[in-house]
């Protein structure tokens, strides 16, 4: 879909719609505002949050959380990967453990390392750094064992080493999982950094959650929710714009419409594949 | 056989048999032939006979299990640096441009880019692709990128040039085309080349001689000169001699009961 000025309209006047809708419910049947608060006095809240500031010092420690954890993570992910993947012997030794890890819900391990790390910067930068890993780790992995088997064939051909193998074929061919990785461990990274901060910390907007939920603030609480998806929203553009410069050769990263050969499926492929790859991976 | 030899390419009781699970393939059976410096070599043969097994062992990715195979007197034991391989399609990196696809030969083998970009600028206006060397290969079309794969063959200059069914998945018009134009770079560079085809009268039209192979295990059936006046225009097709070459070729097929072409 486009967005056209006729688009952009009905998408305005739905959303309109949707919350006075929701404001005109929660009036009429008189629903209490620690149950479910009414847009405007969600608004409210919002307003009150970000005119002192509150939110602001809060939003930005956890973002600063995530995006170490994120750098962190996807960084030791991309490496363990390419190390799995390009050595037998590390995925010998590593192939058992990564998956036992996969299966496993990594958010549960957060009580644990907040017990380990304590309730400040670092056990929110682990936390989300051990969420954003794996993404990364699978779809490098795989990313790297794709590599076209005819494109193999013509670097031996032309008596390519395994490193000019790696550099000149394996590595750009993995780009695509890499980066569909990156989507995906940003997001974790968030997860990780707001689980950490429920379990134990002393700022943060899960912090902020949290004590609001005490209180039974329930406007509050929506009010972050709202800044919360916007910073998700936020992060990902991120990703689809370094996404665009690194992978200029591929025409669906221009919004073509035709491919025009099987190389264009094939990477489009590439990215529908590393959504397979995700989803052994769970938070 | 002597041990330096002025062919081109030497085979001698080549064989090559896979490892399945069910004991085994032989693709290639004890098969023999020369080919000497700058004729050019057509390989006819039904399908699953080897032919695709016998140009990875003579372009040094692939062992063979027995016999033995010379370039220009040496034996293969890997790849080399002096040959050239199109493969059935076109194996374009989608990351490089077309001057870049081109030119990578030049960077494994770490040649001056500068020098031979030059040459690849030349080649592709050889082939017909002036002007495209700065598109990407979703560009192009099949037929564009197939002979964005024969330049990347040329562009470190080898002396020989082995290809398979490189023009297999192109269309009748488009195909004709091409054999047009490979014959005339054969003619400009007169480099030794392995051809191998599903189809008896590219074969023919391209072909000094046309090596003709058994259904599996690929053994060589037999050994066709074709004795056209070159350069060969497709007109060439309409003459008796040309006819009389495919007749042949196919009622060999016929007589081994393996049809295809
Ligand atoms: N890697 C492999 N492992 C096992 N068997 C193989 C392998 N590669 C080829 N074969 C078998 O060897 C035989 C010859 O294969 P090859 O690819 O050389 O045939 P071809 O003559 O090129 O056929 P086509 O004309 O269809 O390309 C086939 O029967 C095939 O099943
Ligand atoms: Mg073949």
């Amino acid at each position: 879909m486009r967005w056209t000025g006729r688009n952009l309209g009905l998408t305005l006047l739905l959303f309109a719609l949707t919350i006075a809708v929701w404001e005109a419910v929660v009036r009429i049947l008189q629903i209490p505002i620690f149950i479910l608060p009414a847009p405007t006095q969600v608004g409210m809240a919002l307003y009150r949050g970000l005119a002192s500031g509150l939110y602001v010092e809060h939003l930005k420690y956890t973002l600063l959380e995530t995006l170490l954890g994120f750098i962190v993570g996807s960084a030791l992910g991309f490496f363990l990967g390419t190390a799995v993947a390009m050595n037998r012997y590390v995925e010998f030794f590593f192939y058992p453990y990564i998956i036992m890890f996969q299966s496993l819900p990594k958010v549960a391990l957060a009580p644990l390392i907040v017990v380990w790390f304590g309730l400040g910067l670092t056990s929110k930068v682990i936390n989300a750094a051990l969420i954003a890993f794996f993404p990364l780790l699978v779809n490098t992995m795989v990313g790297l064992k794709s590599a076209d088997e005819d494109r193999v064939s013509l670097m031996r051909s032309l008596a390519a080493s395994e490193r000019q193998i790696f550099w000149m074929l394996r590595l750009p061919n993995a780009l695509p999982f890499v980066m569909a990785g990156l989507d995906v461990a940003m997001i974790f990274a968030l997860i990780g950094a707001i689980v950490a901060e429920f379990v134990g910390a002393q700022r943060g907007l899960g912090m902020l959650i949290q004590s609001m939920n005490f209180n039974m603030d329930v406007s509050g609480q929506f009010s972050i929710l709202l800044i919360l998806s916007l910073v998700g929203l936020l992060l990902n553009r991120i990703i689809t714009l370094i996404r665009r410069r690194v992978m200029f050769w591929d025409p669906s990263e221009k919004d073509l419409l035709e491919p025009a050969t099987d190389d264009v499926a094939a990477a489009r492929v590439g990215r529908g594949l590393p959504a397979e790859a995700k989803e052994g991976v769970t938070p | 056989m002597a041990p330096v030899t002025t062919e081109a390419i030497a085979v001698s009781n080549l064989s090559k048999s896979y490892a399945t699970r069910d004991g085994g393939v032989t693709a290639l059976d004890r098969t023999t032939f020369d080919v000497p410096e700058g004729e050019f070599v057509a390989v006819v043969g039904p399908s699953g006979c080897g032919k695709s097994t016998l140009l990875k062992i003579l372009a040094g990715i692939l062992p063979a299990s027995a016999g033995e195979a010379r370039l220009r007197g040496t034996l293969i034991d890997g790849p080399r640096r002096d040959i050239g391989v199109v493969f059935q399609s076109p194996v374009l990196f989608p990351w490089r441009t077309v001057l870049d696809n081109v030119l990578l030969p030049v960077d494994v083998q770490r040649l001056d880019r500068g020098r031979y970009a030059r040459v690849g600028l030349d080649l592709l206006s050889l082939v017909g692709l002036r002007g495209f060397d700065h598109r990407y290969p979703w560009e192009l079309s099949g037929g564009m990128q197939q002979r964005v794969a024969i330049t990347r063959a040329l562009v470190h200059d080898p002396a020989m040039l082995l290809m398979d069914e490189p023009f297999g998945a192109l269309d009748a018009m488009t195909r004709e085309h091409m054999n047009l134009e490979l014959q005339r770079i054969w003619l400009e560079r007169r480099k030794t080349v392995l051809f191998i085809t599903h189809s008896i009268p590219e074969a023919v039209f391209l072909g000094d001689r046309v090596l003709v192979m058994t259904p599996r295990p690929g053994r060589l059936l037999d050994d066709v000169r074709v004795g056209l006046p070159r350069p060969r225009s497709l007109d060439v097709m309409n003459t008796p001699e040309f006819g009389r070459h495919v007749h042949h070729i196919r009622a060999l097929f016929n007589v081994k009961g393996g049809v295809d072409s």
